[in-house]
């Protein structure tokens, strides 16, 4: 279990989540102090390290649309966030994937900040509200990656089987 | 069954007779392309490689390119970093289609492809920006990928695990109005999709008014397709796409011409008379937010800015320096322009558009993204509004999140800068 610390809405672009004014800096380690920048309350508790790992962010539709910057995963996978949403845009779903980002996939999801949700294999439970919600699957092209840990262990796992092969 | 356009590129990049919509490929990549963002691929790459006692070689740099444009040149000793740790990578790989910062060979890189010919219709094209749909326009199946993805695509030469995405036919007939152009086009489709409308979908183009539109035209319609959500756009090569890579990319091998089959299955077919369209205006802070001009007219404006990937071709010049030559920009209106190669540059100088501009007041920019992500040149103040031919009206934009950003053809900028205000380009002026 674990709680809902920002909630936003629908379309939030990859220019709100990493400004493209940041993207010269693009080590994972220093991504996470530019995350939501734009919304100072939230930016600075990221800054502080205030949020304990496997921390909530609940958006609406199409999460992430906007620009293929990596930027906008690495910076909430520093700070091991999950993103809840309803839907995720196609590069920042994949770019998510790639980087190991929790997501969930949830159409329906009713929670708030301050909310404490809980993950079963297809539902979320708000146990706020003591209402559930049903989860879609992330595209199953893509859950060889996620079980790899991302696609740079499966990448490399690749490369030494296939030299392992000649 | 019928195959769409996407589905025959991916059933020749994985040597088979078909694929259908869902079917999970590893595609081979004939183009890979990125800009400044490839200091975070050459990153990832070597973390591939790391400890695997594998000499860390791209699969094929001849199918690597590389273009500086997001912030050229660079605006701090950062990016100047950055840059030169792209430099050295290159010249260690091997790889020559790299477009350095040069007056005689650079641009944006949605420019510098179909320029020098490094696009050919039914090739696949990964790149780590999410423009990359723009390609599409010369018959390829062409998508934005992150760095990490790109990283692999570099060491293995194919995009892994990628799902055959369904197409939406977009069909347009009938004949542009005066001042309407290929982008109220597509600002007004993608007012009707919305910005997740085509999510994890391709945009295939038909119809006699694509048919007669120039590779120029056809750049920004796919262009945009992202901001509806798409994976790609994609108009079917024809003698334009021909002419185009030959003539003005100066292609001298023979060109894959094709079409979808005509008993192709689409998730959904759209059809559009472009002779009723009016100009459109995508308003703050949504591409999807899209009006017809009379709805904004009037609106006060502090910068104009005509550039980028998605109008910053000779043409879009062409058709501002119309409007322009001989007038003023308004007092109290900043207007930017910034032709999106170095080659269009020169021809703009050559016919006078460049001499116009400056007289009319407005700025000539070097060839770049320029003020489009805000990341390097006309940040916006506190409570400005903009109005841009760019692609992209997202709050923070174009470098200040406190400002609005408008999105509109070069003919409507052109016209609005000599008013100060959204203005009508078929009522303002001559």
């Amino acid at each position: 279990m674990a709680k809902v610390v920002f909630k936003v809405g629908d379309d939030v672009s990859t220019d709100i989540i990493y400004p493209g004014r940041f993207m010269a800096t693009v080590l994972p380690t220093e991504t996470p102090q530019f995350a939501f920048i734009d919304y100072p309350e939230f930016n600075a508790k990221v800054k502080e390290k205030e949020f304990p790992p496997q921390s909530i962010i609940v958006a609406g539709k199409n999460f992430g649309c906007g620009s293929s910057r990596e930027q906008a995963a690495s910076c909430l996978k520093g700070p091991d966030f999950v993103v809840v949403a309803k839907n995720f845009s196609r590069i920042f779903l994949q770019n998510a994937i790639n980087l190991g980002l929790k997501m969930v996939i949830c159409p329906n999801i009713e929670a708030n900040e301050g909310d404490e949700l809980e993950f079963t294999a297809d539902q979320v439970i708000n146990k706020t509200s003591g209402k559930s919600f049903a989860i879609v699957a992330l595209p199953k092209a893509r859950q060889v990656i996620i079980d790899a840990g991302g696609l740079i262990p499966f990448t490399r796992k690749l490369l030494l089987d296939t030299k392992g092969k000649h | 069954m019928g195959m769409t356009m996407v589905e025959k590129i991916l059933a020749k990049a994985t040597n088979q007779a078909a694929v259908k919509a869902g079917d999970v490929l590893e595609p081979r990549v004939d183009m890979a392309m990125s800009h400044e963002n490839g200091a975070l691929v050459i990153n990832q790459f070597s973390e591939i490689y790391k400890d695997t006692g594998l000499d860390a070689k791209v699969w094929d740099p001849s199918k690597i390119a590389i273009i500086f444009d997001h912030r050229v040149p660079a605006e701090s000793s950062k990016t100047a970093s950055n840059q030169k740790k792209i430099r050295d990578f290159v010249a260690k790989q091997g790889i020559v289609r790299f477009h350095d910062i040069r007056g005689d060979s650079g641009g944006i890189c949605h420019q510098i492809l179909p320029e020098f010919g490094y696009v050919r219709p039914g090739n696949v094209v990964v790149g780590t920006d999410s423009h990359t749909t723009s390609h599409g326009a010369l018959g390829a199946f062409s998508f934005g990928i992150g760095a990490t993805e790109m990283a692999a695509v570099w060491a293995l030469g194919r995009v892994l695990n990628v799902e055959v995405s369904g197409t939406i036919k977009v069909v347009c007939e009938g004949k542009f109005k005066r001042h309407v152009a290929p982008k109220d086009l597509i600002l007004h489709l993608i007012g009707k999709l919305t910005a997740e409308g085509a999510n994890f979908k391709v945009i295939e183009f038909h119809g006699s008014a694509i048919e007669q539109m120039s590779t120029s035209g056809r750049l920004v319609i796919c262009n945009m397709t992202v901001e509806a959500g798409a994976t790609s756009g994609i108009v079917p090569p024809d003698q334009e796409t021909i002419r185009y890579l030959q003539e003005e990319a100066g292609v001298k091998d023979k060109l894959d011409i094709f079409g979808p089959d005509p008993d192709a299955v689409y998730d959904q077919v759209i059809t559009i008379n472009v002779s009723k369209l009016e100009p459109q205006i995508a308003c703050p802070h949504t591409v999807d937010n899209v009006k017809p001009i009379k709805e904004v007219a009037g609106i006060k404006l502090n910068q104009i800015v005509i550039g980028s990937c998605t109008n910053g071709r000779l043409d879009d010049l062409a058709v501002a320096a119309k409007i322009l030559k001989g007038k003023k920009v308004a007092h109290q209106t900043r207007m930017l322009i910034f032709p999106a190669s170095t080659r269009i540059y020169l021809q703009a100088l050559k016919k006078g558009y460049i001499a116009t501009f400056m007289e009319a007041g407005a700025v000539v920019m070097n060839s770049g993204c320029g003020p489009c992500l805000g990341v390097h040149q006309g940040a916006l103040a506190d409570g400005d509004v903009a109005l841009a031919t760019t692609n992209r009206n997202f709050k923070g934009r174009m470098g200040n999140p406190n400002a609005e950003v408008y999105l509109c053809s070069p003919a409507v900028a052109a016209a609005s800068a000599i008013t100060g205000v959204i203005t009508d380009p078929r009522k303002g002026g001559k």
